[in-house]
């Protein structure tokens, strides 16, 4: 089974991952609801060894690491990769210059 | 472009369906969008509500998966499937070693010499691995039995597979990753291992070595989720309390 620590942790995680995801109305949207009910429902148990509680954990860490890594990845490419080309007001505005007004286009 | 409010689930005749709105979502081939675990179904939903004034269809892996396994857009049938994924055992990343630089001969045969050792031990297979440009010579049973490991899931949860495959260009790391024997960002670190060692030395560059490690994570992370979603039975068995 693979090292995992403790799975509160990784429950915090993805409910703050969640959160991020979700916006204002975090608390009603079914992933959040369908996360902690999951966890809830394998708490009760006196195994230490439970696979069913390995499983949901590893589960759960796996989607932890999907939501995050999609996060950075996301704002990685909006810092690096996103901006596209600047228009033409910012081309002339970066040599000091302003386009001219003309009404009907160029003479 | 997001052109829709709320995002819900509902059950259908074939499975769970995905709500935008009123409007049932469609693959790209204009399927309905069922997939056959409800999991699986609000994972889907919370990348479409995760979305905000624009749809970026490439942070959302899970739903690509679905549409994969729907459409089914190369035509493979499951034979073919499996025969793809064990056919990435000749170049397995963990088997392909190098004989220079010494240190990062070492390091591969550190971290990668478990996990091999793992996979003969766990499926009782002989793998080794190779210096040669050739790769490892892999037994044929070492391969039958790969196949008939593999033929037991069912074809959404290989098309999986066969993805976490691709991405991690090994089928070792694959099984051990989706035998829960190690966690995606180990398996992701394994995979990168010689990206990693030249990272270590001669540094890191933001965006192109964490951008990269980033999607292989989230893509990994996704088709180990979809293939444990589409091929679990999850039961709730009870214990009886003693009074």
């Amino acid at each position: 089974m693979a090292a995992l620590g403790a799975p509160l942790r990784t429950l915090r995680a993805l409910l703050r991952e969640l959160r991020h995801a979700a916006g204002r109305s975090y608390r009603d949207s079914p992933a959040y609801r369908h996360v902690l009910s999951a966890f809830r429902e394998h708490r009760v148990t006196s195994e230490k060894l439970c696979r069913a509680q390995q499983e949901l954990h590893f589960q759960a860490a796996t989607y932890l690491c999907l939501l995050r890594s999609v996060r950075e990845h996301e704002a990685l490419h909006r810092e690096y990769h996103g901006r596209g080309e600047r228009s033409p007001q910012e081309v002339a505005g970066l040599v000091g210059f302003r386009l001219p007004q003309q009404p009907g286009g160029k003479g | 472009k997001r052109f829709y409010q709320s995002v819900s689930i509902s059950q259908g005749e074939g499975g769970f369906e995905i709500n935008l709105d009123h409007r049932k979502l469609k693959t790209p081939q204009a399927k309905l969008f069922t997939v056959p675990s409800e999991a699986l179904a609000i994972a889907v939903a919370t990348e479409w509500d995760s979305q905000k004034d624009t749809i970026k269809f490439y942070t959302m892996h899970l739903t690509t998966l679905c549409n994969t396994a729907l459409d089914n857009p190369t035509q493979r049938n499951k034979k073919q499937l499996i025969r793809a994924a064990v056919k990435f055992l000749e170049t397995d990343t963990v088997c392909y070693r190098v004989e220079e630089p010494p240190a990062l001969a070492e390091l591969q045969k550190n971290e990668w010499d478990p996990v091999v050792a793992w996979a003969e031990k766990r499926y009782n297979v002989t793998i080794g691995s190779s210096t040669s440009i050739l790769g490892p010579n892999i037994p044929a049973s070492t391969k039958d039995t790969f196949v008939s490991h593999l033929a037991s899931y069912n074809m959404w949860a290989l098309q999986g597979i066969e993805f976490v495959i691709t991405q991690l260009k090994s089928l070792i790391l694959s099984m051990s990753l989706i035998d829960r024997h190690i966690t995606v960002e180990k398996a992701v670190l394994l995979s990168r291992l010689e990206e990693e060692y030249q990272i270590r030395r001669w540094g890191n560059v933001e965006w192109a070595h964490d951008y990269d490690l980033c999607e292989l994570r989230a893509r990994t992370a996704a088709g180990t989720l979809f293939v444990h979603l589409c091929s679990e039975s999850s039961t709730v068995k009870h214990k009886l309390l003693q009074d």
